[in-house]
């Protein structure tokens, strides 16, 4: 691992460290929890089909980064990006119609959970192909750099994306060329249903960016306000020209890879383990022992968002199917940009 | 006019992109400081500076998938791939991003790119540098193909092709870098979309592009000077193909050849064919003919290569097979 000056630690808050943007940051959480374990319901009654890579378990890593980005900033992301998706302000409603494959869904029913993208949030997708995001976050960087536009692209992957090639080049693009991109690594110990130590010969993946001359560090990723500030401090220094940077996340997801994964690869008592770092839980703890957060005050955000979740499913349920006609549209462009 | 190589022809077009649109940028191995590794690029760099004229480590998939970014970014880029075969490790980016990303965010990502590259034998460089995989290519829907043959085409087809709001990827016949052609001295912008009627006949059509055009050309004249008249078209775009133009012609000659450089099993010319014996089965006087490589790794030694790939000789003795 390698420190750089005044690596953030989750004791050292600064400007997260104010209760109503905490609360926020609880809601925002929530709202992705709650989402995807209706998306499971969702699923039971084949309303969702095909891949669902669920990130519960791993919400204060989406949250936390998107938090430190401003709405000018671009993201790359991954197939396990509900959350990512949501965080970065796509709707609820969007995002489950494009799950249940409707005209109304975010790719209008084209992507799928794999695929949600949303040009005018500058969310440039999930992305199927472990590591295939990391390219494009370099050339969305690069074009940035060519036009004299100050902005941070955040591209965030797995840890089973650091054996790719593609991994390897882009860190060394990014870095040989100086281009704002921050690297934020889910590190979550599977690659799929593979733990890190059988498929990696050097597990510390900060070390792996560090080889390429990019500042890296670990951050808990259960800790929201440590992403958050992390992200933060990282994000100012690629704006501040500083090159790509690279966030290490230690995360967990509770739930299988996918809905199809039997989960025959992990100990329960690992599973439980993790489930006690919760970064739900553990916020709301903080937040009551703070006088910040009553019971009523929760009571009224799960509502809240329990409403939300209500009024997307109902949105998504009522979406139209794309007409068959238009099965061959955007194949290519029926358009001239300029 | 005047007369200039297809490797001039294909610089000039890059220099005129350069100057006209600042959104324009190349990238790839070697196109810097070298030059460009069949020398394209030569003085590139030198007159437009490092940041457009961008020298890119040996990482295919990151630097296409960096071109990909970069256009999604609102750049005009031209990536470089050194050679087909290398496009191969390229081959993610290209399908599973450029070709799929339009489509799979309903219409809201364009990928304005362009991807040069390198393609064919006759170098003698052996099976990892001399293929034609440009129909593995024109097989991916999202993409347009061009495959220019003359010097025209090379210095007419990149500007439309940078206007295209979709990837577009251009292969250009190594054997072609060293051919001269004439030029006009105010070089008109060509078409992407359709083929090129290159010489007219009655008798039969003989359907070729990139490398394969001159072969083509060259079967035609020893065949009129047997009294054999055919109509030589060269597709120029492999994807998607001008069938309108091909159906004109066969449905008048009643007769067909294609003369591919890629492999007979599953390659452009079978598709040309099945479409052919689809849409035109009773216009036709005889099968459809193919003149396609050998279905073997190129090998390295002349004769063996030759023999490899289409020659005059093979095409002149279809031609006579079908009219007899």
């Amino acid at each position: 691992m390698s420190e750089i000056p005044n690596a953030p630690t989750s004791s050292n808050v600064g400007a997260a460290d104010d209760a109503q943007h905490t609360l926020h940051l609880l809601r925002e959480m929530l709202r992705i929890r709650r989402f995807e374990e209706r998306c499971v319901e969702l699923y039971s009654r084949s309303a969702i089909r095909g891949f669902l890579h669920l990130g519960i378990g791993e919400e204060a890593c989406a949250v936390g980064v998107m938090e430190a980005l401003t709405p000018e900033d671009a993201i790359v992301a991954t197939y396990r990006e509900h959350g990512h998706a949501l965080a970065r302000g796509l709707s609820m409603r969007a995002t489950l119609a494009e799950l249940e494959g409707k005209l109304e869904g975010c790719s209008r029913g084209r992507g799928g959970s794999m695929h949600l993208f949303d040009a005018t949030s500058h969310f440039y997708g999930g992305n199927g192909i472990v590591a295939a995001g990391l390219p494009l976050a370099v050339g969305l960087a690069l074009a940035d750099h060519l036009q004299g536009r100050r902005r941070v692209t955040a591209c965030f992957f797995g840890d089973g994306a650091v054996a790719e090639g593609e991994f390897h080049e882009s860190m060394n693009l990014a870095a040989l060329w100086h281009l704002p991109v921050l690297f934020c690594c889910e590190n979550n110990l599977y690659a799929m249903g593979t733990a890190l130590r059988y498929t990696e010969s050097e597990v510390d993946l900060s070390l792996k960016a560090s080889s390429y001359r990019i500042p890296a560090w670990e951050v808990d990723g259960m800790d929201v306000l440590a992403v958050e500030d992390a992200a933060r401090n990282a994000a100012q220094a690629v704006l501040e020209g500083g090159g790509p940077h690279f966030l290490e996340m230690r995360t967990y997801r509770f739930r299988a890879h996918s809905m199809y994964d039997p989960d025959r690869y992990r100990d329960k008592a690992e599973i439980d383990l993790w489930k006690h770092r919760d970064p739900i839980p553990a916020l709301t703890t903080a937040l009551s022992e703070r006088g910040v957060l009553s019971e009523g005050d929760l009571e009224r955000m799960e509502t809240e968002i329990a409403a939300e979740v209500d009024d997307a499913v109902a949105f998504a349920d009522a979406g139209t199917n794309e007409p068959i006609e238009f099965l061959e549209r955007f194949v290519t462009s029926d358009r001239v940009i300029a | 006019m005047s007369v200039i190589t297809y490797r001039e022809a294909v610089r000039q077009a890059l220099r005129e992109a350069l100057l006209r649109d600042d959104r324009v940028f190349v990238m790839g191995e070697d196109v810097g400081h070298y030059g460009g590794s069949y020398a394209v690029t030569l003085g590139l760099l030198e007159e437009f500076g490092s940041e457009r004229i961008r020298d890119t480590p040996l990482s295919e998939s990151g630097f296409v998938g960096a071109g990909i970014g970069a256009a999604l970014g609102g750049m005009r880029p031209i990536v470089e791939v050194m050679t087909v075969n290398f496009s191969l490790l390229a081959l993610d980016q290209i399908m599973n991003n450029a070709a799929s990303l339009l489509y799979m965010s309903g219409g809201q990502l364009n990928v304005p790119l362009v991807i040069r590259m390198a393609t064919g034998a006759g170098r003698q460089v052996g099976a990892q540098h001399s293929h034609s995989l440009e129909g593995w290519f024109a097989h991916i829907p999202g993409l347009r193909i061009l495959a220019p043959a003359t010097v025209a085409d090379a210095r007419g087809m990149l500007w439309p092709a940078l206007q295209d709001p979709d990837p577009v990827l251009i292969f250009e016949h190594a054997m072609l870098y060293n051919t001269e052609g004439e030029l006009s001295e105010t070089p008109e912008e060509v078409d992407i979309d359709t083929a090129a009627v290159r010489r007219v006949g009655d008798d039969v059509t003989i359907i070729a592009y990139g490398g394969t055009l001159r072969t083509a050309l060259e079967a035609a004249e020893q065949l009129a000077t047997d009294g054999v008249q055919c109509e030589v078209i060269d597709l120029r775009c492999l994807r998607p193909l001008d069938m309108a133009t091909i159906r004109a012609s066969v449905s008048r000659t009643h007769r067909m050849v294609v003369v591919d450089e890629g492999w007979r099993s599953g390659s452009l010319s079978a598709e040309i064919a099945a479409r052919v014996s689809e849409e035109l089965f009773y216009d036709l006087d005889a099968p459809v003919a193919r003149v396609c490589s050998a279905e073997v790794p190129m090998p390295y030694a002349k004769h063996l290569e030759d023999e490899a790939i289409p020659q005059v000789s093979d095409v002149v003795v279809a031609v006579h097979h079908m009219v007899t």
